[in-house]
């Protein structure tokens, strides 16, 4: 998950890190009652999850409460790269003298932790790492040994940090990499971290991934979720626990397993491409057990997306066999016709594996309306492509 | 012949008396694999009983490759307590752990990781989060179905279980020396390169199948090695051509972020070292087919 600029910087000041005064405001009134409280210049300041404010034109100062108001104006309800602007972050201006660029991160490739430090920080550190990359210092870090102080200023120096920002820097890192390993986060990233005129060190921005894996043990970052963001059938297929993607096509898809489901999704969209671009609808992996429950549950919400005119159920019977997914489809249409939904839409069914001949008798007996058994998965891929462009 | 896993291997299951655990036990020892024992602190010197088949409870990993000569222990304790029962398995060298625990944060599998390098790397890790691996008519060590495929030459190996299944099944009547399901997480101890090597050197494998997804640069890395050490004909599957950017499809692996990691970036550096790669699962199972008659 990843968190907005200012759960970030909130996430940083408590544990210790010097961020400049903020609050976030949802309107332009709020806006200008923040610039009034903070007075003086401020900075309005976008709330997306993407990078690439500044440039967008969602990142502006203002002089005072009123320019403030006007500039939030500007900037609220503005699209960035897809993001809609629902709030601002409206901070004290800082007076810069230097921006440098800080992040700890996990590195797959060589399976462990990195850091990531430059003197040329700011908006344009992709394009410096790109063209000068001596400037950008990667160095290793061992979860075992970690950063304290005296690490930190070493990768403060490997960056090219300025002796007067050397102090500043390297306790905003051992700060940062509590934050890092406390909270379970797989990204903490400051650019830029800048020395202000009178000789101070500060976070001016904040980008934080968090490792969903973790939320066992940190329950508290439930709180950080944007329910506003999230698609209604995603969020009401996560509280059934499921594992449902909402997508922009028309072909409903159930599978089990992840790596499954996403070869599902490929394979109906080169079949789409002889039906007019027929597409996959979501990402659904019921996983492994597939029980009546999960599969009727499933069904419900790939049926509630209004642009799915048809269903592809894609199940490889391993441990558990076809004979007992064939059961659970035949249930889940009972359950669903009980739940008074009763299922209209066409379903191409393809089971292989386990008892995959069984399973598919079952079906067959079942006689349930507009369920179609096909053999292969490139095949139940056609047609499933076919029935939802002949809008079913 | 097969890789990691052979008719010999010894198996213990940390998590024995868990409900995942003994189930799974039970379908190993179906499967003819040799469970021997398993552990449980709390439970240490009881007997579980499978079928008829008793098997000890010891405390420990190393009391029970002491007790019992095992040589493999298959991870099935929830996410939580698997850092502390993959660094237990490190302590003992164990010379294989095979992690199936969906789930496991990152930090802990980054932190086992760097433990294991510190203590010379003695134990394989395989997984987390993945299918396990089988050796068919050997052993089998995981929750790979056994009895969908038959022992024979080709090498699998795939960040995807169902994926894996798919492509057993399909090739059935040919068979698998071995298949290594590594794990969709973004951090895991064997990797694809691990695999091909190891695959590439037993004199049981003819041929070798691999399956990636989209996110990382595995993929890519496997492509460079494939160029330089295998020799063997490797023929691929990528899965995630149509994902769409920064949303994570079920294995926190994968996701997109720009455009490092993409499905047509991993096909174009496999193709690049003449790995053939096949557009859907069937595709590459006609594929494999091919490369198993003309040798």
């Amino acid at each position: 998950m990843d968190l907005f600029e200012h759960q970030a910087k909130e996430l940083f000041a408590e544990y210790g890190i010097p961020v400049p005064r903020g609050v976030v405001a949802h309107t332009v009134e709020e806006a200008r009652a923040a610039a009034e409280q903070l007075t003086g210049r401020v900075v309005v300041k976008a709330q997306v999850k993407t990078g690439g404010r500044g440039k967008a034109g969602g990142v502006k100062v203002a002089d005072d409460a009123a320019d403030a108001e006007q500039k939030a104006t500007g900037i609220l309800g503005m699209d960035i790269k897809g993001h809609t602007v629902h709030k601002v972050l409206v901070e004290e201006a800082s007076a810069i003298a230097e921006e440098y660029y800080f992040s700890f991160l996990l590195d797959r490739a060589n399976r462990t932790f990195l850091a990531i430090c430059s003197a040329s920080g700011g908006m344009d550190i992709e394009e410096v790492a790109h063209t000068a990359p001596e400037k950008v210092a990667q160095i290793p870090v061992s979860p075992l040994t970690g950063v304290d102080r005296a690490r930190g200023r070493e990768i403060a120096q490997a960056g090219g940090l300025p002796e007067a920002a050397l102090d500043g820097a390297a306790d905003i890192i051992e700060k940062l990499w509590a934050v890092f390993v406390d909270e379970d986060a797989t990204l903490v990233e400051v650019n830029p971290m800048i020395l202000t005129q009178d000789g101070q060190v500060k976070a001016l921005d904040g980008k934080v991934t968090l490792d969903d894996n973790a939320s066992f043990r940190q329950t508290e970052h439930e709180g950080y979720a944007d329910k506003a963001a999230e698609d209604p059938l995603e969020a009401r297929a996560k509280e059934k626990d499921l594992n449902y993607v909402k997508l922009d096509g028309s072909v409903g898809i159930i599978g089990n397993g992840a790596g499954l489901v996403m070869s599902t999704l490929d394979v109906v969209a080169y079949a789409g491409e002889q039906f007019g671009g027929q597409r996959p609808a979501n990402f659904l992996d019921i996983g492994g057990g597939a029980s009546a429950e999960v599969m009727a549950n499933g069904l419900e919400i790939v049926l509630s997306d209004p642009s799915v005119k048809s269903v592809f159920v894609n199940v490889f019977g391993g441990i558990t066999a076809c004979d007992a997914v064939a059961n659970g489809i035949v249930s889940a249409f009972k359950l669903l016709s009980e739940r008074g939904e009763a299922v209209t839409h066409p379903l191409v069914v393809r089971l292989d594996g386990n008892n995959a001949t069984l399973g598919r008798q079952i079906l067959s007996d079942a006689g349930l309306p507009r369920v179609e058994l096909v053999d292969t998965m490139d095949e139940a891929a056609k047609r499933a492509a076919e029935l939802a462009a002949v809008g079913a | 012949m097969a890789i990691w896993l052979t008719e010999n291997s010894k198996i213990i299951v940390q998590g024995i008396t868990g409900s995942e655990g003994s189930k799974h036990t039970r379908r190993m020892l179906k499967a003819g694999a040799k469970v021997v024992g398993g552990t449980n602190p709390r439970k240490a010197g009881t007997t579980v009983d499978f079928d008829g088949v008793g098997l000890p409870v010891f405390a420990t990993v190393a009391e029970a490759m002491e007790g019992t000569g095992a040589d493999v222990s298959v991870i099935f304790v929830p996410p939580a307590f698997t850092k502390a029962a993959v660094l237990e398995a490190v302590d003992a060298e164990i010379p294989l752990a095979v992690v199936i625990t969906e789930g496991v944060p990152v930090h802990d599998t980054t932190e086992f990781w760097a433990y294991s390098i510190s203590k010379g790397a003695k134990t394989r890790i395989i997984g987390p989060n993945c299918p396990g691996i089988a050796s068919p008519g050997a052993s089998n060590a995981g929750i790979i179905p056994a009895d969908i495929t038959s022992a024979g030459r080709i090498g699998l190996v795939s960040k995807s279980g169902t994926l894996t299944y798919q492509l057993m099944y399909e090739l059935r009547d040919i068979g698998f020396s071995t298949a290594v399901g590594i794990g969709g997480d973004p951090v895991i101890g064997t990797t694809h390169i691990d695999a091909l090597e190891a695959f590439q050197n037993d004199p049981g494998t003819d041929a070798i199948v691999m399956i990636g997804e989209i996110g990382g640069d595995a993929e890519e890395r496997a492509a460079a090695y494939i160029e330089q050490h295998v020799t063997k004909p490797v023929v691929a599957y990528v899965a995630g051509f149509t994902a769409p950017e920064g949303k994570t499809m079920g294995h926190a692996g994968a996701i997109v972020s720009g455009s490092a990691g993409t499905a047509q970036a991993k096909k174009e550096a496999l193709e690049k070292v003449g790995v053939r790669v096949g557009k859907t699962p069937s595709e590459t199972a006609r594929l494999m087919r091919e490369v198993m008659r003309s040798l």
